[in-house]
């Protein structure tokens, strides 16, 4: 007895929203690729611990570093660990998870075994042990918060693909003598792409919070590479005197981690709407 | 005796794209002891005029028209009031026996809510009565049975629950939504004997919503058929039965594949689909599907004609 | 019902057993020789010898595994290589400040996210929904450790309420250490009271959709009276499986806050054992977390059992 309410509209907004803070963040990530008000690494100590002004819009740091510069170069840090860690979560993922659903049997269970425990262990001590052992970095920290997507994606493309193999066009593939692995590429995989791009866009989010912390813990992007975790780490001793500059960073992750959620969400909605109507 | 007498009941969902009318101006009454049978395909709106009087509908959903329960406009009743009389006056039996339970109650403390709600009873003296109840409906070794959950039951002892539920506190009027439909062909007329000699005992009126002809001939003294929304033909149930004057209801009878015939195949004669409330012509509703149907019947409410004792709303009625 | 528990229980034991041996592997394949790890640039022959020694690394693994476990078994932890004293000690002071500290920041979102998302799904697409799914929202991307900056820059350098960070001890008073974990737990109660109003908004609003929902409303139950008395115990179901695995975020989350606030507790225990290589500690505090969380699982199953009498026997 549901009928379409005000929610079906109300959940656009969100899904314009999400998409427009993405593209705006996308956009600055690659605009500070070739300008960015003051080169990033620039100190400047005449200039330090500027509050916002006209000549710095968001202030400067310790060093006078331009805020702004920084959190323009932050951003496409915080893209480049989203998309690498969600690819080889997606890549790695989802192969195993289709094989796990195709196959069956004991590599099911054993792909599926590890996932539970990969999953049931808190992801961020786990990175934060891969990180101290191989040592910090940005790498070794996208490498780690990867790591932690493969079970998110393997389980997820093993459900999604059962359910598609259970379909009667699966049946009619086979019948025409196509095999598995065809079949997965043909049939599989395009039916259940929307649900991961769904996913691999709320684990985009998730990849930057993570690396934020990790950053923050001093484990992730080593200076001089800009990240917003790492300049939170940093205000946290001049936050007294200057409070910008532990502000402005945490209000880019926030946004940037906003944005992706909101699109994910957005997405899924536009995917599976649940408001079906049904009547008696 | 009129128990229960509704007139013009009108039912229009607010979406965001408009109204959609479900229930187009539905009027009969019911007397004491009597069982009238609903019947259509779904989406005809029969669910939807019982949860009108039950006043449970969604919502989104604006109701116009009068129901009266010995003369009370429920439509003018505020919630508190209504909240007394569901369960009380009124009570009602779903479809789905399986789900229609709270899968975390006993179903001893489900149907002693119903008492304890309205009768102001104590919870034991509520549970000695439901199992009084149980017993009533068939439920072998009641008193056992009142401590047990739902999923330990059966479809069809799940379906007596719901009705001894339903008669905790003798309602004048009992609805039932298709309360056979879910259930094995044998258990379903056993449900049908038993709530035939429940109206006879207890002395309720009951609706029947059906799309089975067969569960309505059984039980009906009247019936009426929907058709999107609106009542296509009424009358005793014999009268309807036999005359069959409105080509729908032809065309219900034309689908049956003979007595006692499996359900869900009944209407693969009438061509076409039920139409969607927005879909539906400006006269009458089954204009799209109807053998007759001329272009006065698509601009024009149909008028309400009597043959053989059932009234009809159609241009061309008769057999 | 208690046979189930008993295999519950033999379940329990296994898997505890089991994550020994995934920590113990673990460590024993990591590359590199543990003392020579520990020991760093430090490291001369005669220093290697002594510790391969002290950690039993000449014995085979099955036998170090064993005696590890054994030792386990009657509370001895080992010694930290860094601060030379029994593990089992360092771990039971640091608990007294770890574990207040996540049971506050549960309990504080329970005590928000309940309401709230029972309120948004009793209001559903009306504006207390809408404003609660948007608070959710931005509790679910607000960073915890930027979020307890913000507190600090809020209730310590502005209004000087609350101290902003380090621990008194709790022989300070109750009152002193409670404002010392007051901004940590709330700073770890946000994201997760976001996240468990959302589910706890849904869960109601799927178990309102149901046809008991329907029933009880038509025995004359009002609308306040059914979601009391029918809804919120079938909502409870997801609302718990997530609350349970909320806990072992809890305890990563804790990593983090407590290098925030210099609280000295078991987060910054392992945070500073893993920076300076003292494995053993590493290896005690990996799997004391991991048997949390399994315990966490197991109570959560036994609630299920309790919530769902569905669960409870006739299961093979």
């Amino acid at each position: 007895m549901k009928f379409p309410r005000a929610a079906a509209i109300m959940q656009r907004p969100a899904l314009a929203a999400g998409a427009t803070i993405t593209l705006l963040l996308a956009m600055v990530a690659l605009v500070s690729l070739v300008w960015t008000p003051y080169p990033y690494t620039d100190m400047n100590i005449a200039m330090r611990l500027q509050p916002p002004s006209a000549r710095h819009w968001l202030g400067t740091d310790q060093f006078g570093r331009d805020i702004l510069s920084m959190l323009m170069a932050g951003s496409r840090n915080s893209f480049a660990v989203g998309f690498v860690a969600v690819g080889i979560g997606l890549g790695i993922g989802v192969a195993l998870g289709t094989t796990a659903a195709v196959r069956g049997g004991i590599v099911d269970d054993v792909v599926m075994r590890l996932a539970d425990f990969t999953f049931a262990f808190p992801a961020v001590l786990s990175a934060i042990m891969i990180t101290a052992w191989l040592g910090p970095g940005a790498v070794n920290a996208i490498i780690a918060i990867g790591i932690f997507n493969i079970p998110v994606f393997a389980r997820l493309s093993r459900g999604s693909a059962l359910q598609v193999l259970s379909r009667d066009f699966i049946l009619a593939a086979r019948a025409a003598g196509k095999g598995m692995a065809r079949i997965t590429v043909e049939h599989v995989l395009p039916n259940i792409a929307g649900i991961l791009v769904v996913q691999a866009t709320i684990q985009f989010a998730l990849a930057i919070l993570a690396e934020a912390g990790l950053a923050y813990l001093g484990l992730g992007t080593q200076p001089p590479n800009p990240s917003w975790g790492r300049m939170l780490n940093e205000a946290q001793t001049f936050m007294h005197r200057s409070p910008w500059l532990a502000i402005f960073p945490g209000a880019a992750i926030a946004l940037a981690v906003l944005g992706f959620n909101l699109l994910g969400d957005g997405l899924r909605d536009l995917i599976d709407p649940k408001l079906r109507r049904a009547r008696s | 005796m009129t128990v229960l007498d509704v007139e013009d009941l009108r039912v229009d969902i607010r979406t965001p794209t408009g109204r959609l009318p479900i229930v187009r101006g539905v009027s009969f009454t019911l007397a004491r002891g009597t069982t009238l049978g609903l019947v259509g395909e779904s989406g005809s709106g029969k669910s939807m005029t019982a949860l009108a009087i039950m006043r449970l509908l969604p919502q989104a959903a604006d109701v116009s028209g009068a129901i009266r329960l010995h003369g009370e406009d429920l439509l003018q009743a505020d919630e508190t009031r209504m909240c007394r009389i569901r369960g009380d006056r009124i009570a009602m039996v779903f479809q789905e026996p399986m789900t229609a339970l709270n899968p975390l109650h006993r179903i001893g403390d489900q149907i002693a809510e119903t008492l304890v709600l309205h009768r102001d009873m104590a919870r034991r003296a509520a549970l000695d009565e439901a199992a009084r109840l149980l017993d009533r409906v068939g439920i072998r070794e009641a008193q056992a049975r009142l401590s047990a959950y739902p999923h330990q039951l059966s479809g069809g002892q799940r379906q007596r629950v719901m009705i001894a539920m339903a008669l905790a506190c003798r309602p004048d009027v009992l609805i039932a939504d298709e309360p056979t439909s879910a259930l094995d062909v044998t258990v379903q007329a056993q449900v049908i004997d038993l709530l035939r000699s429940l109206v006879d005992e207890f002395g309720m009126a009951l609706i029947l919503i059906s799309h089975d002809l067969g569960v309505i001939g059984r039980l009906a003294d009247r019936v009426m058929v929907m058709y999107g929304g609106a009542i296509m033909e009424q009358g005793s149930t014999k009268a309807v039965f036999t005359t069959r004057a409105h080509p729908y209801t032809q065309g219900l009878f034309a689908a049956l594949p003979g007595r006692g015939a499996r359900k869900g195949r009944r209407l693969a004669a009438i061509p076409g689909t039920v139409p969607a409330p927005d879909a539906l012509p400006a006269g009458c509703p089954f204009y799209g599907r109807c053998p007759r149907g001329q272009d006065v019947c698509r601009d024009n409410p149909p008028p309400v004609v009597e043959i053989g004792g059932s009234r009809a709303a159609c241009f061309f009625p008769g057999p | 019902m208690l046979a189930l528990l008993v295999r519950r229980v033999i379940g329990l034991v296994l898997t505890l057993l089991a994550a020994a041996v995934v920590v113990f592997v673990v460590m024993e394949v990591l590359p590199g020789d543990p003392a020579a790890v520990m020991l760093g640039v430090q490291a001369t022959p005669e220093t290697l010898a002594a510790l391969r020694t002290e950690l039993g690394l000449d014995r085979p693994a099955p036998v170090r595994f064993a005696t590890w476990i054994i030792d386990l078994l009657q509370g001895d932890l080992g010694i930290s290589y860094t601060y030379r004293v029994p593990v089992a000690g360092l771990i039971a002071e640091r608990l007294t400040i770890t574990v207040p500290l996540a049971l506050l920041s549960i309990a504080l979102s329970t005590a928000i996210a309940l309401p709230l998302g029972i309120l948004a799904a009793a209001r559903h697409d009306r504006p207390a929904d809408a404003g609660i799914m948007v608070f959710s929202q931005i509790g679910v991307a607000v960073p915890n450790f930027w979020f307890a900056l913000l507190l600090v820059l809020l209730f310590s350098v502005t209004l000087g309420w609350l101290p902003s960070g380090g621990f008194p001890g709790w022989q300070a008073g109750i009152g002193a250490a409670f404002a010392a974990l007051a901004l940590p737990a709330i700073s770890l109660a946000l994201p997760q009271a976001a996240i468990l109003a959302r589910v706890t908004r849904s869960a109601v609003l799927d178990a309102l959709g149901e046809d008991y929902v329907r029933t009880a409303r038509a025995k004359g139950l009002t609308r306040a009276a059914t979601l009391r008395r029918h809804v919120l115990r079938n909502a409870l179901i997801p609302v718990v499986t997530i609350m349970g695995l909320q806990f072992s975020f809890l305890l990563a989350g804790a990593i983090i806050i407590e290098n925030v606030f210099y609280l000295p507790g078991l987060g910054r225990l392992v945070f500073q054992a893993i920076a300076q290589r003292d494995l053993i500690v590493v290896r005690d505090i990996v799997l004391l977390l991991a048997a949390m969380v399994i315990f966490i699982n197991f109570a959560v199953d036994v609630l299920y059992t309790l919530i769902d009498p569905r669960l409870r026997g006739q299961r093979t």
